[in-house]
């Protein structure tokens, strides 16, 4: 007797078939502690033979089980420990890190890694200072080697010096890259309350916290969650939108455990985390804000918003966290400007501001992402809205990060375009005022009075 | 019966009916050494459903595979075959 039944096996073939339900990433995340070395080639060439041999199977093994399952697992990626932790060793020029990280990605077939960073929220040590300067050059003499900072946390309040830091640094990284998009700031993400298990890039690292080598997943489904909200009588109450979010995620989830389980047990690695998440992709169907609109919004950005992301968060939370037996990295629904088709009309329509976008961060996971600013924004801007963002996060307890694009050489209307999931979006406006003597002051924000838990 | 169940894939084929559909899928599911545990189909109003439980325990080749077998002699309709492991993780707790 089959314990399978006919409507079940229906419901998840057009989730996957239809309504783009994927394994978004699987990331194995590789310490780099043990090539440390004070010879800086040596410990470039450590690092390379250490990638290659724990990830020279990911691809084929991921590809076999997506073929298994019939479920697309769409990124295979690798994170590694912050590479400043080595750079504080041996010394160095850290671009060679980048190049080395780059052209082992490359050897193993994956699609990005993640881990060019520095953990900067209290003060620079070691490396931590040359590795940031170093940024801009790295990400734009490599095609696949993602970049974070982070600048501040709960615990150790926000170091406004960092901060002034990368405001430079986002720009000239944009700068160096504006012949192709001004893709390097794509890569570059700046984190308040940054996490060590975070399986989704460019924020992607492996603390060091971790087990050696640990494998880790995140889902998507955005699709699907707005599916079953279409399906719904459109004037049923809230709760059980929540619900029917809730039962949807949890659905979700256990395709992910799934997926990682067996991805790990294939490569004889133990399991790290599911990361729930509902990841956008430019791809139509698949954008968060299409979900947001299906509550009841006439356009993303619209006033209710925040009300709307905040209990769709909470609602795949809460459903989430059931189907997994280990959930972790950043967890909650990504509101990435440039790869979610409906940001990307609701910015084209000016119904969405980046002053809604950072209102929407304070109820949902990680930041204001992805999205296009004008190319002679200032670095006192950028560092002051990386501040607004970190200040969210450092409050609240949770994760922020700010990943802007500015469009170099672009106008007020034009767009910019990185191709695949990065996708496209329109230059968004920000406010004229300049915030350059606050910025200028450096210093740190004291840690808040949340930080004294204990 | 755990083990059972790992070893075990859910086809799944839609389209218009016509006739030898079922006997197609079956040849490729032989041919590949899937043996049929169970099937159920229906046609209605001339759209045929079908849903068939097959063990892989000794399958040569990949539910991928198998799919596009059985897709190669039915280009018009929809066919799916995937592990069942993926509908059991999904639909019970």
């Amino acid at each position: 007797m089959s314990l399978v039944n006919y409507d079940d096996v229906m419901e998840t073939i057009s989730m996957i078939q239809e309504e783009n339900l994927d394994i978004r990433t699987t990331t194995m995340g590789i310490s780099l502690i043990d090539c440390a070395d004070s010879d800086i080639d040596k410990s470039c060439n450590k690092i390379y033979d250490k990638i290659c041999r724990r990830a020279e199977n990911l691809v084929a093994k991921a590809d076999e089980i997506s073929n298994e399952l019939g479920i697309p697992i769409v990124n295979k990626r690798v994170s590694v420990t912050p590479i400043s932790i080595l750079l504080g060793v041996s010394g160095g020029d850290p671009v060679k890190y980048a190049l080395t990280l780059d052209k082992a990605a490359n050897s193993v077939g994956i699609n990005f890694i993640g881990g060019y960073s520095a953990l900067v929220q209290k003060g620079l040590s070691a490396g931590d200072g040359e590795l940031i300067e170093s940024i801009p050059e790295a990400l734009a003499r490599t095609n696949l080697v993602c970049s974070s900072v982070n600048i501040g946390s709960t615990k150790a309040g926000i170091n406004m010096d960092a901060v002034a830091k990368m405001g430079f640094q986002i720009k000239k990284s944009a700068e160096l890259t504006k012949d192709n998009q001004c893709i390097g700031a794509a890569k570059l993400v700046v984190f308040c309350n940054a996490v060590e298990d975070n399986p989704f890039m460019a924020g992607a690292f492996h603390g060091t916290g971790e087990a050696d080598s640990v494998l880790s997943v995140g889902v998507s489904g955005p699709g699907v969650v707005r599916s079953v909200l279409s399906s719904m009588p459109s004037d049923a109450p809230l709760d059980e939108v929540a619900e029917a979010i809730k039962k949807t995620a949890f659905k979700i989830t256990r395709v992910g455990q799934l997926v990682g389980t067996k991805v790990a047990k294939s490569l004889n690695l133990p399991f790290g985390i599911v990361d729930l998440s509902l990841a956008p992709t430019p791809a139509v169907g698949d954008s968060v804000a299409h979900i947001l609109e299906e509550i009841g919004l006439e356009e993303c950005g619209a006033h209710g918003t925040t009300a709307a992301l905040a209990m769709l968060n909470d609602a795949v939370k809460k459903g989430g966290v059931m189907a997994s037996s280990s959930v972790g990295g950043l967890s909650g629904a990504f509101i990435p400007v440039s790869e979610d088709a409906g940001m990307i009309e609701a910015a084209r329509s000016g119904s969405l501001s980046i002053e809604k976008l950072e209102a929407m961060t304070s109820v949902c996971s990680v930041g204001l992402d992805m999205i296009v600013v004008q190319g002679d924004t200032t670095p006192e801007v950028i560092s002051a809205i990386i501040a607004d963002e970190a200040a969210i996060g450092m409050i609240n307890s949770k994760t922020t990060a700010v990943r802007l694009i500015p469009a170099i050489g672009l106008k007020s209307g034009e767009e910019l375009n990185f191709g695949g999931l990065l996708g496209y979006g329109p230059v968004m406006p920000l406010k004229t005022k300049s915030p350059a003597k606050m910025i200028n002051r450096g210093g740190r924000i004291p840690a808040p009075i949340q930080s004294l838990k204990n | 019966m755990k083990n059972n169940n790992e070893a075990r894939a859910i086809v799944t084929i839609i389209g218009k009916d016509r006739v030898g559909i079922l006997a197609a899928a079956a040849v490729e599911i032989a041919k590949m050494g899937a043996n049929v545990i169970t099937v159920s189909q229906n046609v209605n109003s001339s759209l045929f459903t079908m849903m068939m439980e097959i063990d892989i325990e000794n399958m040569t080749g990949s539910c991928d595979d198998l799919s596009k077998n059985i897709s190669s002699r039915l280009k018009d309709m929809k066919v799916s075959v995937m592990n069942s492991e993926i509908f059991n993780s999904m639909h019970t707790i």
